[in-house]
């Protein structure tokens, strides 16, 4: 069979952009591969390591169990749209550089997503909350203690400056919709 | 790995999606949240010709609470109906149930009913539907048909829709008054499909007596597993019941088998731990509705 191809509008960070992709594009592959936005990466390709999360509509979700013609008419962010339009890191950004919540950074961007989204739900969680909210996510570099400590951190950095909410970001309320 | 290619449609309306499911039949595959799906066909275990989008059809999105029960849309998110304090509230096993199921973040996509479709044997919420006795409404070319829990399990990743029918819908039904509820199970890590788990409901009379104990089981049976453990444990009080005697019963009424990832034996014995469990947490359930919200004595000891 030759390849059907579809040519899709996404919305990404508050920017549309287009791109001709065959149905099996998975939205990870077209994020990095069709839009050149790298910051989201790919490790297991089947939605255990979580290293591919991004928002859609707020929403923390796998970007690899997911085709990237299903994306259209969602507001997708990924890590390149976190911090302020400025270039000011997002608190949750800061916080995991500060307490050495990332070594190599592969993980990262999966960690950021879930856990700003994480707190915006839950603005002064407990450690254990912190530590149950990135569950799901797996570095093999840090040992997980400064990843637990760079949630609390973020939450009190948020809790200083509130309102410094970047875009994408707020949607999270509306429940599983998407 | 990458998804083998397919041809993609995207339906717009139910009655669109049934005609695209009768004309594609076997070769084609519903996609609902794809947090089943999609990881079989990256894989390559599963290499659909064709897949049909339901995620823009109109009108699959309901929770929808009654006097009955709970009824939700096919396209109605785990996270959803788990953040639905009506729905938990009708039936509190949902959300005890839906906490267990994968992560949070798979929770945001995967569909309920869509776990209920894929049939696993090792998922939360077929075994909720079996013990509930709940059902499943089916829509396909020739009609629609409700279809009880008991029969629409048919395998390890079986059921008994077509390939031609959606799943439109699940109904859990309230569970009877004085009913208790839980949910356990032990995995490898958290969030990890369970070696074993047990949901159980105990419902008591007026006197705070035993009348019933149910327990439904996952990733012990091919499918859900639903055993009636009331003998063991009838007309006790839930402190006086003798519930190690009703984990010895379900043991001997379940044949678990090996896989890679635990014995029969391991399983068997998780299984009747965690019947000792889950009936203590659902008869502790049943007593804190009891005294929240008391009955007058001699009355609903149906059973
Ligand atoms: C890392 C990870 C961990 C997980 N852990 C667990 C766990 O612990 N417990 C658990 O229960 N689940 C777990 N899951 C699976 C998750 O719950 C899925 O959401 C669920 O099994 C399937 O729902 P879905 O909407 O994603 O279905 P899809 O993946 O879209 O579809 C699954 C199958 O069902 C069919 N289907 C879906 N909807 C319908 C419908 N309405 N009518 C007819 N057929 C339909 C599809 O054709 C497909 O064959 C996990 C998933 C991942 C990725
Ligand atoms: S790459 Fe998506 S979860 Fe691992
Ligand atoms: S920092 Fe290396 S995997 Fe997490």
């Amino acid at each position: 069979m030759t390849e059907q191809t579809h040519e899709i509008r996404l919305h990404v960070n508050g920017v549309p952009h287009t791109a001709t992709v065959p149905a099996r594009r998975l939205l990870s592959d077209c994020l990095r591969h069709d839009l050149g936005l790298t910051g989201t990466h790919v490790g297991c390709e089947h939605g255990v390591c979580g290293a591919c999360t991004v928002r859609l509509d707020g929403l923390p979700v796998r970007s690899c169990l997911m085709f990237a013609v299903s994306a259209q008419g969602h507001e997708i962010t990924t890590v390149e749209g976190m911090a302020a339009p400025d270039g000011t890191p997002h608190p949750v950004q800061r916080a995991f550089r500060e307490c050495h919540g990332l070594q190599c950074g592969f993980c990262t961007p999966g960690f950021l997503a879930v856990v700003a989204a994480f707190l915006e739900e839950n603005p002064d969680p407990t450690e254990e909350q912190a530590r149950e909210a990135v569950g799901g996510n797996l570095c093999r570099c840090t040992g997980y203690q400064n990843i637990v400590r760079s949630v609390l951190r973020a939450a009190e950095l948020a809790r200083e400056h509130p309102g410094a909410e970047p875009p994408g970001a707020g949607a999270a309320a509306e429940g599983g919709r998407a | 790995m990458k998804p083998p290619a397919f041809r993609y449609h995207a339906p717009a309306s139910l009655a669109e999606t049934l005609a695209t499911l009768a004309e594609v039949g076997a070769r084609g595959k519903v996609l609902a949240g794809g947090q089943s799906l999609v990881p079989l066909m990256n894989m390559r275990l599963a290499a659909p010709e064709h897949i049909v989008d339901i995620n823009g059809v109109a009108g699959l999105d309901d929770v929808t609470v009654d006097a009955g029960g709970v009824r939700i849309g096919a396209l109605v998110r785990h996270a959803r109906l788990e953040a639905d304090a009506e729905a938990a509230a009708a039936v509190p096993l949902l959300r005890q149930g839906l906490r267990l199921v994968a992560h949070p973040v798979i929770r945001n996509r995967g569909t309920t009913v869509g776990s209920i479709a894929h049939a696993d044997p090792s998922a939360e919420m077929p075994a909720a539907l079996a013990l509930l006795g709940g059902s499943v409404e089916a829509a396909g070319a020739a009609g629609r048909r409700t279809v009880p829990a008991a029969e629409f399990f048919t395998g390890p990743m079986e059921s008994c829709l077509r390939p031609d029918e959606l799943a439109v819908s699940a109904h859990f039904p309230r569970p009877e008054p004085g009913t208790g509820s839980a949910f356990t199970e032990v995995a490898r890590r958290h969030g990890d499909y369970a070696l074993c788990g047990v949901a159980a409901l105990v419902t008591l009379d007026a006197d705070l007596r035993i009348t019933a104990a149910r327990a439904g089981y996952l990733s012990v049976s091919p499918t859900p597993a639903v055993l009636d453990l009331t003998d063991a444990v009838a007309g006790r009080t839930p402190d006086t019941a003798d519930l190690a005697a009703a984990g010895r019963l379900a043991v001997g009424r379940l044949e678990p088998e090996d896989d890679i990832h635990a014995t029969a034996e391991y399983r068997a014995h998780l299984a009747g731990v965690l019947t000792v469990r889950a009936l203590r947490a659902a008869a502790e359930d049943a007593l804190a509705r009891a005294t929240r919200d008391p009955r007058p004595a001699g009355s609903g000891s149906g059973r």
